[in-house]
């Protein structure tokens, strides 16, 4: 089903890079992901065509991918005092990472779903811009301005994007794999072993 | 009993009362986030003309604690009792939206007693958290304590009931990953049975109290007016959602668990005010009803545990699932993702008490402080899942 919805996009949004990505869970829900240039058009195709009728914008979610590095083995042929030898050799490949955006979308008209889309940034650092989807399924609003906070994805044209669970002046992303908890320790008289460790880090 | 008729709604906006020599001066007011309506630390910023609303933000994160991070960094198992916390009006419904999504990632089926005993546990839960919704609903309309103590008496029964199965009134704790984690006591039918049989008096005697109330008719109808299409794109579900006319109902729809074999109706609004919206949690507790007769009826006998689930080492194979019911507040969700550690490496959860909230400040502009109060009430938000 979800080819089929693929080949309408690309025949309604023409030059559109999209891509399925397979799920290998049982529970079979596939998503396709998004070129984030283009994906107002693909939304709006989704909530106006009349085959799919995609209404209703249910979940909005981000999700973190590091950066990650993989080894892998090697057989490398090498001049070994003048004999051609094999020898292993551990290479590491750096794959980049990257912040996603998640869409779980239903139709209400004409009770099918889920279709899910997803967008990526580009990086986890300086290229964490999305469009937002807010003006096609107002839904986004609240739970986008939950991934800005809690990922740091900053969706352009989002009517009111501020903190939303945390304070405003919180500078950090909580949600984020590689966020370290702050510093807040405080002396405490009758210590136990937690404190100790908390004390300990603290102090050096 | 007869329904009250429904004026039709003047679309003109209801005129302020005070009319003083600083026109057009706006006040700005932060109601919250200790006022007493707002059923926990809640805060809206509002800026009045007079008495009545011109614009209204929702703030809230009072109660945040980073439930998604923290369940990432435990095992699947360990967050069950967390979602307790959530909604914890409804900590049952809760508990089998997690163990669905779950369910689905690993691919689990689930016993045929334990389904039935969900469904009985999940309707029980509806009727409690609807009972309390309308008991605070009037209490926010100025008719303190009587009438939500007769709501929180019937609660109460069902509290009861809870506790004898679960060990805890509030904090359930029940579902597992393929199936329920006790069975049930001796005589627990029965004396469901018995509850569910007492429940339509208490609802004819309220409905005696309420429906045709001309107080009650006056603050409500035509109060916080909810339309359709605003609804769809908003994401609201749930009672509020088809008081404004649009048939969906995830029982209906997905038919999660074993919802296609009872007979039961989708009461719809038409007007989309608070009247509609406390209407439909009356009729909706009706429908529940019929449906905990025809479970209580047709439970059968077996296991209450998929053999094949592991409560130990559970570790689901890579790969993600959305798992989602209709929980009494609306359309409740868990998204899960999987790496194949024993954590999960995203788990987020849809709560419909905030999305509803995207609305709030359509349906309250244009209306004076006192009606916010009331529209807020018929939202139906649980603070624990708004800001989880």
């Amino acid at each position: 089903m979800l080819e089929k919805i693929k080949s309408d996009i690309e025949a309604a949004v023409p030059g559109c890079r999209l891509e399925i990505i397979p799920n290998g869970s049982p529970s079979g829900q596939h998503s396709l992901l998004v070129e984030p240039t283009r994906a107002m058009e693909v939304a709006k195709f989704l909530r106006d065509n009349a085959e799919l009728r995609l209404d209703y914008c249910s979940n909005v979610t981000g999700v973190d991918w590091p950066d990650t590095e993989i080894s892998e083995k090697v057989k490398v042929k090498t001049l070994v005092d003048g004999v051609e030898q094999e020898i292993e050799e551990v290479r590491k490949r750096q794959f980049p990472g990257h912040l996603e955006a998640v869409y779980h979308l239903y139709s209400m008209q004409r009770k099918q779903g889920p279709v899910i889309l997803r967008m990526r940034t580009e990086n986890r650092t300086d290229k964490i811009h999305l469009p937002s989807l807010t003006p096609v399924w107002r839904s986004a609003e609240f739970q986008e301005r939950e991934i800005f906070d809690l990922y740091g994805i900053i969706f352009d044209a989002h009517p009111d994007l501020r903190r939303i669970l945390m304070w405003d002046e919180f500078e950090d992303h909580p949600m984020r794999k590689d966020y370290v908890e702050p510093d807040d320790y405080e002396y405490e008289p009758t210590a136990h072993e937690d404190v100790l460790a908390k004390a300990k880090q603290h102090n050096a | 009993m007869t329904r009250a008729i429904i004026e039709p709604i003047d679309e003109e906006l209801p005129p302020s009362f005070i009319d003083g020599g600083d026109e057009g001066e706006l006040l700005e007011i932060a109601l919250g986030p200790h006022h007493p309506s707002t059923h926990g630390v809640f805060r809206m910023d509002v800026v009045l003309d007079g008495e009545r609303v011109v614009k209204l933000k929702p703030v809230f994160g009072y109660l945040h604690r980073n439930h998604e991070k923290i369940a990432e960094t435990a095992s699947y198992l360990s967050s069950m009792p967390y979602t307790d916390r959530l909604d914890y009006m409804c900590s049952l419904s809760n508990n089998w939206a997690y163990a669905l999504a779950v369910e689905k990632l690993a691919g689990l089926q689930v016993p045929e007693r334990a389904e039935y005993i969900r469904v009985i546990t999940a309707e029980l839960t509806r009727l409690q958290n609807h009972a309390g919704t309308i008991g605070f609903l009037t209490q926010e309309m100025g008719a303190s304590g009587t009438p939500l103590m007769y709501a929180f008496r019937e609660r109460e029964k069902i509290l009861d009931l809870f506790e004898s199965l679960t060990g805890s009134r509030m904090m359930c704790n029940y579902m597992r990953f393929g199936g329920c984690r006790v069975e049930l006591p001796s005589g627990w039918l029965e004396q469901t049975k018995k509850v569910v049989e007492a429940f339509p008096r208490f609802l004819d005697e309220y409905e005696q109290l309420l429906t045709g109330n001309e107080i009650f008719m006056a603050r409500a109808q035509g109060v916080g007016v909810l339309k359709k299409e605003l609804a769809i794109n908003a994401g609201v579900t749930g009672p509020m959602l088809r008081a404004s006319g649009v048939n969906y109902d995830i029982r209906k729809v997905d038919k999660y668990g074993i919802y296609e074999r009872f007979d039961f109706r989708i009461p719809l609004g038409e007007h989309g005010d608070v009247y509609d919206r406390y209407m439909i949690r009356m009729l909706e507790m009706r429908e529940s009803l019929k449906i905990l007769n025809q479970a209580l009826r047709d439970i059968p006998p077996g296991p209450i545990m998929d053999s094949k689930a592991k409560i130990r080492g559970f570790r689901p194979k890579p790969g993600e699932a959305y798992g989602r019911i209709e929980s009494p507040k609306g359309e409740l969700g868990f998204y899960l993702i999987s790496d194949g550690s024993p954590n999960p490496y995203r788990y987020r959860v849809r709560p419909p008490s905030l999305i509803n909230l995207t609305v709030l400040e359509d349906m309250c502009c244009g209306y004076n402080v006192a009606d916010t109060i009331v529209i807020f009430g018929t939202v139906d938000i649980v603070l624990g899942e708004v800001d989880r």
